[in-house]
């Protein structure tokens, strides 16, 4: 692969992440998915920001959705990173863009200057990167910040049926409330953006069915060759 | 060797650029969702990391539910946001300033 | 039981009246008062009589306070000294009672619709529960308490008439110028507190000659505080200003309280406290000098005044300075009888002036009165008593012939206590006898001066007003004719046991004397021009007074006119009142003033403004600028907060 003789780009690559694996410079190709993918998926996240137009905007974000859902294979969760796919790009990203499409997102001209945030804001992004790290890796310096967790006794090969194994039975509940959840956030969806428009002919089902039978129909002598 | 701080380092520059999203958008309100969706992308990823260096698949389990909250909560948002559009007129950043003072 | 009950009978009373004459009627809770505290005197006599010489029980109420090293209890003690006390206090006590019942029935300066007969009568049993309080308590801080509980209900009585701003003046002054004594009083507790470790009477009083030993200028200086105490409360010398001005209020509290309780708790005082004084004869020398001043002071003011019950009041303050002579020099029996004895007589003379007042219709000035002994006879009889009894009209020589002092009250008491002041042999003895002397004529003298300007001669009203002169009603003469009897009676009746061969006896322990203190037995022993001196005293007032008031009062203007300067000295009470305004009142005023417009004005409203019109806006508007109303900012904001937290918490563990 092309990967052995790019040590210069590997090495600048390495540099921004773990520390540990700096012994060795050769790099898999799995490692190298990685980096692709990582480095795809923070690009476009950073491009979903600046873009000029917020087509271009939703579009980068799917983008980012499916470089995402290549770093969960890489992790073994390729249920996960479908579910990423089809849920996400396919059902909220499109979500988006009719919204930005329905809403005229796109204003003609930028009038807002430039926020003065962005030195506060790179110092605020770097402190909560610090952070993380700590909360992270801190376990290596310090005893108590070691992080506790038991695992689970269900693992099977496939990611799939393993998943579908412990979902349906140890978190049933946790399950079933989700349904309930995005039935909650269907209807809610539905009341926040039901408009009733004027001229539009309805049906009242409770009319309907609260009519009274003896007053529906009306009979009526006509002589033949005179109207109603 | 690709270990489990290469997850967490990507997660959490991924966190990073979601919450500078937030207030550094000049266009409009949408960016600020889906900088919100970057966030929980990035905590997606997080979960899953762990879920695969720890052999505990609680993580991924988690995630699925973070995923179906996130799409019921884009739904809820993005209808608030029409209702909002329907009201105000248009959905600039410059003009979401009616709690001012 | 019984003891408690005396002391708390004029509570309930004072509780009674104060608050539940709307449901039970005036006239009810007036007389339920007095009939209470009729029971408190009648107990108190029957004490007087029957508990046995020497005994001290003791009443323990309730703990109060125990911190650290004081520890204090509220207790009641009784003995003989005490027994004095109370049987004056509750006599005169009930007899004021009863004749304000007559004499407050009706107003005619003020109309007012709400109750004030209720209001009188609570204060006046109010009063007398804080007297009792006093002389009945077992430690310093107790006395304290009735001390400063008389101050308060003095002034509320000075001040009852409060829509006249003049009573209103007048009772702050007696609060202030008592509030100075007090501060001196509270001095010495501390002091002596520091001394002894408690403020115990017995603990003190047992102590005391180990503390003259080895803390003696401490322990005279800490009696001197106490002695200023005593001084505020009895009008001494310097502390006297706020007495006569004290005659704003109704005759009946000024009979009670400027006459027979008040100010007697500073005498009271000085003799509980004897067994220190004995140990400290520096303080004794300045009781007695200041005593002298006292009673030739008052004397000379008295001389010149022309309200009636002024007149009364500074003849107060003079026999109050004798009394204070008398314990000065040790002779502290002779200070209580004559407590006991111008108890009587003076509450009987201020009750008479009350009885012209009311008869006069309010007129208080005797040169507007005249003759009146036809028009009100009792009340003229009363008051020839009362003055036969403060001037000393006796037999001297009666007792040493016959065993048995006879004279009225007077009589008995002050020429006791100047036959003690010859006899003591201090350096200022001396002095203070030939003082008390011309003191004693001229008490005589302005005595039946005011009998003959106001009972005798020509009326110097016109006809109307003469006629509508009348006397009193029967519950006043009731009263009076109690007093008179008090004050032919207990002179004679008491002569013994106070002063006479059984006072040792008698008081027991309540009274301390030093081994080198002989008086009580030595008075009797002086010679013999000593004990006609005060007769003779008597009687040179009483032809001056006769001739000058009776037959030939236009000699008296004449000198009067000649003397101008001198009689305006006298009038205008030697200028205390404009020199304490010059020393204290005005540069307290200009203090004052000065503070409030530039400190109080200046500074802190100032910066008050400062803060709240200036500053507290700006802030304000600036924080306002961090409502952009943008939803974005306040999401970042609430993302920097987060993260702050976040971080100090993270410092916060990694530093650990």
């Amino acid at each position: 692969m092309v990967i052995a003789g790019n040590s210069r780009l590997l090495e600048i690559l390495n540099l921004t992440l773990d520390l540990d694996n700096y012994l060795e410079f050769r790099m898999n190709p799995s490692d190298f998915v990685f980096f692709v993918f990582s480095f795809v998926t923070i690009s476009s996240a950073v491009c979903v920001i600046f873009a000029s137009s917020s087509v271009h905007s939703v579009l980068w974000l799917i983008l980012s959705f499916i470089s995402a859902a290549g770093l969960f294979i890489l992790l073994n969760a390729e249920f996960l990173a479908m579910l990423l796919v089809v849920v996400y790009v396919g059902a909220v990203a499109v979500l988006f863009l009719f919204v930005v499409m329905m809403l005229n997102a796109d204003p003609k001209k930028t009038k807002t200057k430039f926020s003065n945030f962005v030195p506060v804001g790179i110092l605020t992004a770097l402190v909560i990167f610090l952070e993380l790290g700590v909360v992270f890796g801190g376990w290596r310096f310090s005893e108590e910040l070691y992080i506790n967790s038991v695992p689970s006794n269900f693992i099977i090969d496939d990611n799939t049926s393993s998943l579908g194994n412990i979902l349906y039975t140890n978190y049933f509940l946790p399950f079933q409330i989700a349904g309930i959840i995005l039935l909650v956030a269907m209807i809610g969806a539905i009341i926040l953006t039901l408009s009733k428009r004027d001229g539009v002919k309805r049906q009242d089902v409770l009319d309907q069915i609260y009519r009274d039978p003896n007053k529906s129909v009306i009979l009526k002598d006509i002589k033949p060759g005179q109207g109603l | 060797m690709i270990g489990l701080g290469h997850y967490l380092t990507v997660a959490s520059i991924l966190f990073v650029i979601g919450i500078f999203g937030i207030f550094l958008n000049r266009r409009n309100v949408i960016i600020v969702l889906m900088s919100i969706e970057i966030m929980l992308l990035s905590i997606n990823l997080n979960m899953v990391a762990f879920s695969y260096f720890l052999g505990d698949l609680k993580g991924q389990i988690f995630s699925m539910f973070i995923l179906t909250v996130a799409a019921a909560e884009a739904a809820i948002g993005l209808a608030i946001l029409v209702c909002y559009f329907r009201n105000k007129g248009s959905i600039s950043i410059e003009s979401v300033n009616t709690m001012k003072g | 039981m019984l003891l408690q009950s005396i002391t708390f009978l004029p509570l309930l009373g004072a509780l009674v009246a104060g608050f539940l004459y709307r449901f039970l009627g005036e006239k009810f809770v007036t007389l339920f008062a007095t009939f209470l505290l009729a029971i408190s005197c009648t107990l108190s006599w029957v004490i007087f009589f029957t508990y046995p010489e020497g005994t001290i029980v003791k009443v323990l109420l309730s703990d109060w306070i125990k911190s650290a090293d004081l520890e204090i209890s509220w207790m009641l003690r009784f003995d003989k000294l005490n027994s004095v006390m109370l049987v004056v206090i509750t006599t005169i006590s009930s007899v004021v009672h009863l004749y304000s019942i007559g004499y407050m029935s009706h107003y005619e300066h003020w109309e007012q619709s709400e109750k004030y007969k209720a209001r009188f009568f609570a204060y006046l049993s109010l009063f007398t529960f804080m007297m009792l309080m006093l002389v009945t308590a077992d430690n310093f801080l107790q006395m304290f308490f009735g001390w400063e509980g008389v101050g308060l209900a003095s002034y509320l009585l000075i001040g009852f008439y409060y829509k006249k701003s003049a009573a209103n003046s007048a009772a702050i002054k007696a609060f202030i110028v008592n509030r100075v004594g007090d501060f001196g009083f509270a001095l010495g507790i501390f002091g002596l507190f520091y001394l002894f470790g408690n403020i115990n009477f017995d603990q003190i009083f047992m102590d005391a000659k180990e503390m003259a030993e080895s803390n003696y200028v401490q322990l005279e200086l800490f009696a001197f505080f106490l002695f200023v105490g005593a001084m505020g409360k009895s009008a001494q010398l310097f502390l006297h200003t706020w007495l006569p001005d004290a005659m704003e209020g109704p005759t009946p509290v000024s009979a009670l309280i400027h006459a027979a309780t008040m100010v007697t708790a500073g005498v009271f005082l000085v003799c509980r406290i004897s067994p220190i004084l004995e140990l400290t004869p520096i303080t004794t020398s300045v009781i007695t000098v200041v005593g002298t001043a006292t009673a030739f002071f008052a004397a000379s003011v008295a001389l010149v005044q022309t309200d009636i019950k002024r007149i009364i009041a500074y003849s107060t303050c003079s026999q109050l300075g004798y009394m204070f002579v008398a314990a000065g020099i040790g002779f502290y029996q002779a200070a209580m009888f004559h407590l006991f004895t111008h108890a009587f007589f003076k509450a009987l003379l201020f009750l008479g002036a009350g009885s012209v007042i009311h008869g006069m219709h309010h007129e208080q000035n005797i040169f507007k009165m005249g003759g009146l002994r036809i028009k009100m006879p009792y009340t003229f009889l009363s008051m020839l008593i009362g003055t036969l009894a403060i001037t000393g009209v006796g037999i001297p020589f009666a007792y040493d012939l016959f065993n048995f002092q006879i004279g009225f009250a007077g009589f008995a008491s002050k020429d006791a206590i100047l036959e003690g002041v010859y006899a003591s042999k201090t350096s200022v003895s001396i002095y203070a006898f030939w003082v008390l002397i011309v003191a004693a004529v001229m008490t005589s003298f302005y005595s039946w001066r005011l009998i003959f300007v106001t009972f005798f001669g020509k009326f110097s009203g016109d006809v109307n007003s003469y006629n509508k002169i009348h006397e009193s009603p029967i519950t006043m003469l009731v009263s009076l004719i109690i007093l008179v009897f008090g004050s032919i009676s207990v002179g004679l009746i008491f002569y013994e046991q106070f002063v006479g061969h059984d006072a040792k006896s008698f008081f027991g322990q309540s009274i301390y004397v030093a081994k080198s203190n002989h008086i009580l037995h030595d008075f009797h022993y002086v010679p013999a021009w000593v004990k006609l001196s005060p007769f003779i005293a008597m009687i040179i007032g009483l032809v001056l007074s006769t001739y000058f008031y009776l037959f030939n009062q236009r000699l008296m203007n004449a000198i009067y006119n000649q003397h101008k300067n001198l009689h305006t000295f006298l009038y205008k009470k030697w200028f205390f009142d404009e020199l304490y305004k010059v020393i204290f009142v005005t540069p307290a005023e200009r203090i004052g003033r000065f503070f409030w417009i530039n400190f109080d004005g200046g500074i802190i409203n100032k910066f008050l403004n400062l803060v709240s019109l200036n500053f507290i806006p700006k802030m304000s508007k600036e924080a306002g600028f961090i409502q952009t109303g943008f939803v974005t900012h306040y999401a970042f904001a609430m993302i920097i907060g987060l993260v702050s937290v976040t971080a100090l918490l993270i410092i916060y563990v990694v530093a650990y």
